[in-house]
């Protein structure tokens, strides 16, 4: 799996989440979760829930701490996939 | 009674819940382990809200019979969830907050009803539990249902 193709997915699982949608019109990598795309961060566990079932990976609760970017959830999610 | 010794009893979850009246909406817990939560609620004829809601027909609000399921469905589960991990002090320390729901009504409940909430996990991480839960009535026709969410956060 590319990067690219990580980030498309991730962008989707996000959407619903988002209240931001200037935002999320010109995501990248260097977008954050919280402050830029207005993920409530309540919602950050139904988030990994979903990468978890979209990629078929284990995200321990450790490795979400670190998570703040697209990029991050990118990054983290191709690490554990490849 | 925590992650020391053996799960909390029913009773012990009772207590533990934050709610006190006139904004308690459970009365007994039944039944309660991991996976699920059993509640019971008799609406008390003389609470203030019938008087408005509505003069001369008093039906239960459905915020209210929300705020019931959640009680038991993510408070009441969330600290026997919690006990299992932290001991009951610490379990103290975090307030449950209501982070989500999605519930319809088919039914109404009226002042002196007997209710009985019935739940089940979806999920528990990272603090935050998703449980599906419906509420009957004693005859065993469905009030309400949905899934509901809520998080501990150190207060």
């Amino acid at each position: 799996m590319t990067e690219d193709d990580a980030l498309e997915r991730v962008v989707k699982i996000l959407t619903p989440h988002v209240r931001n949608e200037e935002a999320l019109a010109n995501v990248s990598a260097e977008t954050n979760i919280l402050d830029d795309l207005k993920v409530n961060s309540a919602r950050l566990v139904d988030v990994v829930l979903a990468f978890e079932d979209e990629f078929d990976i284990e995200i321990p609760d450790e490795d979400v701490d670190s998570v703040n970017t697209v990029g991050d959830c990118v990054k983290l999610i191709v690490g554990k996939a490849n | 009674m925590s992650h020391s010794g053996a799960p909390l009893t029913a009773a012990e979850v009772m207590k533990l819940i934050p709610q006190r009246d006139p904004f308690l909406f459970i009365d007994e817990i039944l039944e309660i382990d991991e996976e699920h939560v059993v509640a019971s609620y008799r609406w008390r004829p003389d609470a203030d809200f019938y008087q408005g809601h509505f003069p001369g027909n008093p039906v239960t609000p459905g915020v209210l019979l929300i705020e019931s399921m959640a009680q038991a469905s993510v408070v009441a589960l969330g600290l026997y969830l919690v006990t299992q991990t932290h001991s009951v002090e610490e379990a103290r320390k975090f307030l449950t907050v209501f982070t989500d729901a999605n519930v319809e009504f088919s039914g109404i409940v009226r002042p002196g009803d007997e209710v009985k909430i019935t739940a089940r996990k979806q999920f528990y991480r990272r603090m935050k539990l998703r449980s599906e839960a419906e509420m009957t009535l004693s005859d065993g026709t469905l009030v309400c249902s949905g899934v509901l969410s809520g998080m501990g956060i150190p207060q």
